[in-house]
């Protein structure tokens, strides 16, 4: 069912007497059958947000609507949304098939016995914790316990799904194939869900879309290839993708940009809508699209190290340090000076001051 | 080396094991030594020099039960039947109601932020701190006038400044330590708050509210000065009931023996009984983690 959440904020009082504002003015829109990623460093609010749609935070102003309905003033139980705690949060007392099953059976709005029996197995089997069904939590890894209370979560029948760091405890190889199979699971059955993360892959793997926080504010809203293609801001542009975007200071000349970071050098950006003259700008250009041994900037290799499928040379660009990309082996040493460069399409420029995005290169990725 | 070491090793357990058969010795020596004095007379106890053998009798157990306690002097009346039903009167009503008051109040000041709550938590357990004989003065003159003395109502409320902040602040941590996150869960698989409460929360804190009613119990059973001025004859404990037992023609040794260990079964047995409780939250306490 589609959510909406209409400038959502929470504060919290703080133990100094200084409040804490850990989520302000949100608004987003999941559609009915999306799947949407909260990401963001610990502490942007993400979690508050959350805990706030599921009803275990008060909200400090704004609405949360789903399906149409008001839920803010509602309670929990009255929510009809199922979540996977970060924390587990398994009865300790229960078998891992009753937590799981533990929603399913009840009152006459649940499924029978039999049919809730085969939910559970189903998301076992689907989980890969079908073995462990007869044991309690107590004896469990994390990353099992973790899987429990993920199946948990999907087994029920929800308007909404809220999945907390999902598989932060998982191995990445099982990282890796449950993404796949919990995301279609949850499209198979026309899910909405909340995913919270801090792991950009994992957003990336299962979200339509992903939602960037940082400070409590929403920096972007959009599809993982827009946000990476057209970051909105400099922290969105900076903190998604590996190694992080580089970022320049520069002024807009006539002929160009020139490089305060790289002594004031002019480089010519043909195609790309510079901002008027004289504006202090913010070039950014990724990793992995700074061409090495050709170009206009020159700077001092610090290091270069081969991953095993790419290597990363970090160059001292006078006081600034750059990453670069390369996919194949490079004969680089630290001390040597090298050119590099990059095509005017890769630029990204930002405001100097708000760091918000001014022009984006015709081929940005 | 080895040796050495298996020969210290075997000193130093043989040691320990004797350390703790003298301490065992020491605190448990009066216990059986009453125990002993409840099957004897006056006459086997009071001679000199005092001896572990002896012709066990009954006739202590048989003047506190029947309630005729035959001295020298003639035969006295004995409630000690009364006051022990009293005892378990009192200390069983005051810790259900402490812990009716004290279990929820425990989860409220554990989960909730709310305004003068650690004051209200702290002047609760601030009771604990008065000397009750500054108390009662003034508490038998209310009691007075309000027409509580001397009743089973107004010696249960008093009993509150023992069992309330003992229960609050036990059951307060065991709260805390249990996630909240565990009954968040079960609010969104659709249950009421209350049901969280009952369902949830309590049985987790289960060995908690068990070791928390327990001690309440023993301290409830274990006081004196409340019931000396505030309750007669009739509404009196075993503790105040045991003075009864220096007459005018000495002190009866053997019964008062008698009614100690009479006294002490019922806390014993509640003990023996919450222990399978207090276990079982030790290992429940492993699976939390």
């Amino acid at each position: 069912m589609s959510l909406l959440l209409d400038r959502l904020s929470k504060t919290y009082p703080g133990r100094d007497g200084h409040p804490v504002r850990a989520v302000l003015g949100l608004d987003l829109h999941v559609e009915d059958g999306e799947i949407v990623a909260l990401l963001g460093s610990s502490g942007c609010g993400k979690t508050s947000t959350l805990r706030m749609i599921a009803g275990f935070e008060s909200v400090t102003a704004g609405t949360i609507t789903l399906a149409g309905r008001r839920i803010d003033g509602q309670p929990p139980d009255r929510r009809g949304v199922a979540m996977a705690f970060e924390g587990y949060a398994l009865y300790p007392p229960l078998t891992i098939a009753e937590n799981i099953g533990f929603g399913l059976v009840r009152d006459k709005r649940g499924l029978s016995r039999e049919a809730a029996a085969q939910r559970v197995r189903e998301m076992a089997e689907m989980l890969e914790i079908a073995p462990l069904l007869a044991r309690r939590p107590g004896g469990l890894s994390g990353g099992q316990q973790q899987r429990a209370s993920l199946a948990r979560a999907l087994a029920r029948d929800a308007a909404l799904y809220l999945l907390d760091e999902p598989m932060g405890q998982l191995e990445p190889q099982l990282r890796a194939v449950l993404r796949g199979r919990v995301k279609a699971a949850l499209k198979s059955r026309g899910c909405t869900a909340l995913l919270v993360t801090h792991d950009q892959t994992e957003a990336n793997a299962m979200a339509d879309r992903i939602a960037v926080m940082e400070g409590g504010v929403l920096q972007q809203y959009g599809p993982p290839a827009v946000l990476r293609e057209r970051p909105a801001n400099l922290f969105v542009a900076t903190f998604l993708g590996e190694p992080p975007m580089n970022a320049l200071a520069a002024k807009v000349q006539p002929e160009g940009l020139s490089l305060a970071d790289a002594a004031g050098q002019c480089i010519p950006l043909p195609g790309v809508k510079l901002p008027p003259d004289g504006v202090n700008v913010v070039l950014g250009v990724r990793p992995h699209h700074l061409h090495l041994g050709e170009g206009p900037l020159s700077g001092t290799v610090i290091s270069n190290q081969w991953l095993g499928d790419q290597a990363h040379v970090v160059i001292e660009l006078r006081e600034k340090i750059i990453v670069a990309v390369s996919h194949t082996r490079v004969k680089l040493r630290a001390g040597e000076r090298i050119a590099f460069g990059f095509r005017p399409a890769h630029a990204h420029i930002f405001d100097g001051q708000t760091g918000r995005a001014l022009a984006h290169g015709p081929q940005p990725a | 080396m080895a040796r050495i070491d298996g020969t210290s090793a075997f000193l130093a357990r043989g040691l320990r094991t004797l350390a703790l058969a003298v301490i065992v010795l020491f605190f448990l020596f009066p216990i059986l030594w009453i125990v002993l004095m409840s099957f004897q007379t006056n006459e086997q106890i009071l001679r000199i020099p005092p001896s572990l053998l002896f012709d066990p009798t009954i006739v202590n157990y048989r003047a506190l039960i029947s309630g005729k306690l035959v001295t020298a002097a003639g035969q006295l009346d004995l409630p000690f039947m009364r006051n022990l039903g009293n005892s378990v009167l009192l200390s069983s009503v005051s810790v259900l109601l402490s812990l009716v008051l004290g279990v929820p109040a425990a989860y409220a000041f554990a989960r909730f932020r709310f305004r003068l709550g650690e004051n209200i938590a702290f002047t609760l357990l601030s009771f604990r701190f008065a000397p009750p004989l500054l108390v009662l003065l003034p508490l038998s003159l209310y009691f007075q006038d309000l027409g509580l003395a001397n009743t089973y109502t107004g010696l249960v409320w008093v009993y509150q400044l023992i069992c309330l902040p003992l229960i609050l602040w036990i059951v307060r941590g065991y709260f805390e330590d249990a996630s909240p996150d565990i009954e968040y869960a079960y609010r969104v698989d659709g249950h009421s708050w209350w049901r969280a409460f009952t369902r949830i929360a309590i049985p987790l804190a289960g060995p908690g509210i068990a070791a928390a009613g327990l001690l309440a119990f023993i301290f409830a059973w274990n006081n004196f000065v409340f019931a000396l001025i505030l309750a007669s004859a009739d509404k009196q404990p075993v503790t105040v009931g045991a003075l009864a037992f220096v007459t005018a023609s000495g002190i009866q040794y053997g019964q008062i023996a008698a009614a100690i260990v009479l006294s002490i079964l019922p806390t014993l047995a509640l003990a023996l009984y919450a222990q399978r409780w207090l276990v079982e939250g030790l290992s429940l306490g492993a699976v939390k983690g």
